[in-house]
């Protein structure tokens, strides 16, 4: 790649680095996971990307992650629930004795053992240096073995022909797909969408999103401090989405 | 004598056999013009290297980025489409495509491919989508200053 001259990429770092801390109201900081990777240089494994989600600032009235990842990697569906794609939902858990319930949104769960990848029969179904588990769509044949082989139903088949997509995020008919952690985003050294419309349009803050392998990081700090819980954990997939609170 | 001029006559036939589908074929299917890149002085690539190679640095791109992870490289299908779509002849949409740069070698080839059906064909003009650049220093001028650098180091790319 056409390397950036020495001056360019300071000022890039510069302004990153200014940028890196966003005071969003008092108490409320959005905090960006890391500088951009440097261009041409490729995701490696001293990074592992994970998200913490804390139930206790969910609530059930709320879907502004789901709308907000639907509005940046456009999947809009067709009013067919059972066939239209759906990267991330809100589910609600009841405890039967008391009635008790929680809310909280369910995506790719980005294992560091993904069933999908060891199912999918063509390589397509994959796993990132850094942990990000992604459908190489180029490769994709549409079989949905990885649909069938995810315990926490992340992925959804195209069914239609699809127009308008958005430049950073490709998809179309006869592939499979779910979230990818908003990678465009995280490449350029941004939060993925869900999580900055959780802090800035729902000013909960309920997602943390960052490097678990940095100990300095939010993610890594908060994991450390708080008892968190993997859905289905019994089955050892090592997930990179945590959640607090139940 | 007469058997001169039947022979004669032959020949002449079988020359004017052997001529005629020359210039009948190549009228027939005229060589693609395919039309003038919007932006930049000159490709990512000496002009006849693209035209023999395009696809593969395409399909080399595609996986060092999605498998990789590898960005704002040059052999992006993005660049392309920043540099080669062009707006509507017939005026009927504001976006440009890169449509009819691709499909008019590929139609002359009888090649078709599907990329256009999970890419969008469209430019990201209008800063709907603004650039990884310009989001991440906030600064127009030094969008103008990287155009300019990227533009000088792909004339270095030729021989
Ligand atoms: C910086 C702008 C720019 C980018 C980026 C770019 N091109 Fe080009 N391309 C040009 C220019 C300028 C020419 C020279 C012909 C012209 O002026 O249209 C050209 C010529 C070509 C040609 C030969 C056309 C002919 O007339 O025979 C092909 C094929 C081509 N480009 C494909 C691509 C592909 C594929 C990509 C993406 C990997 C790409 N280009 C990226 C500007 C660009
Ligand atoms: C089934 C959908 C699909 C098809 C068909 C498809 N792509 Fe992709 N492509 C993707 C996805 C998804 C990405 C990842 C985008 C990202 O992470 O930014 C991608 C990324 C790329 C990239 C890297 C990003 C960029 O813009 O440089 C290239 C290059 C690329 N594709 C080339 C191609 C080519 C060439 C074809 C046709 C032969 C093609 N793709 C067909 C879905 C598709
Ligand atoms: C100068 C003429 C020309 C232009 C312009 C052109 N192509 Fe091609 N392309 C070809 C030819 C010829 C082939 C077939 C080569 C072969 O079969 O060996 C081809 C093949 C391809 C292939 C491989 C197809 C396959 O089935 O393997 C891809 C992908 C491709 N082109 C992408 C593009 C894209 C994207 C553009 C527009 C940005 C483009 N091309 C513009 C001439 C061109």
């Amino acid at each position: 790649m056409n390397r950036l001259t020495d001056a360019t990429r300071r000022k890039l770092l510069k302004g990153a680095a200014a940028l890196s801390t966003l005071a969003l109201a008092p108490g409320v900081m959005l905090v960006r996971p890391a500088v951009a990777r440097e261009t041409g240089k490729p995701a490696t494994s001293n990074v592992r990307w994970g998200l913490l989600i804390d139930t206790a600032k969910c609530d059930a009235g709320c879907d502004t992650c789901v709308t907000a990842c639907r509005t940046e990697n456009g999947w809009t569906g067709h009013d067919r629930p059972q066939t239209d794609p759906q990267w991330i939902r809100k589910v609600t858990v009841t405890d039967k004795r008391s009635g008790a319930a929680l809310s909280l949104p369910v995506m790719c769960q980005h294992c560091a053992e993904p069933p999908c990848v060891d199912v999918c029969p063509t390589g397509a179904s994959m796993k990132r240096a850094d942990g990000i588990v992604l459908v190489d769509k180029h490769i994709c044949i549409g079989c949905r073995y990885c649909m069938m082989a995810c315990p926490f139903k992340a992925r959804s088949f195209v069914h239609e022909d699809v127009t308008d997509q958005k430049p950073h995020a490709p998809r179309g008919k006869g592939t499979v797909e779910s979230c990818t952690f908003c990678v465009h985003r995280v490449d350029d050294g941004r939060m993925p969408a869900c999580v900055e419309a959780c802090t800035e349009k729902a000013g909960r803050g309920a997602m943390i999103f960052g490097d678990l392998n940095d100990p300095n990081s939010d993610i890594a700090k908060a994991v450390s401090k708080h008892v968190t819980t993997r859905i289905r954990a019994d089955l050892g997939l090592d997930q990179g989405v945590m959640y607090r609170g139940f | 004598m007469k058997h001169g001029r039947i022979i004669g006559f032959l020949l002449v036939l079988l020359g004017l056999l052997l001529a005629a589908p020359m210039p009948v074929l190549a009228g027939d299917v005229p060589l693609p013009h395919p039309v003038k890149a919007v932006k930049g002085s000159q490709c990512v690539e000496p002009v006849d290297t693209m035209r023999r190679e395009h696809m593969n640095f395409l399909k080399h791109q595609r996986d060092d980025t999605l498998r990789g992870g590898i960005r704002g490289a040059k052999h992006s299908l993005r660049q392309c489409i920043d540099c080669h779509a062009i707006p509507d002849p017939k005026g009927a949409s504001k976006d440009r495509t890169v449509g009819p740069f691709c499909t008019s070698c590929h139609e002359y080839a009888a090649v078709s491919i599907d990329c256009f059906q999970c890419h969008t064909a469209k430019a990201e003009d209008g800063g709907k989508q603004s650039s990884r650049w310009r989001h991440k220093a906030g600064g127009e001028n030094l969008l103008s200053e990287l155009r300019t650098h990227l533009q000088g180091s792909t004339k270095e790319a030729r021989p």
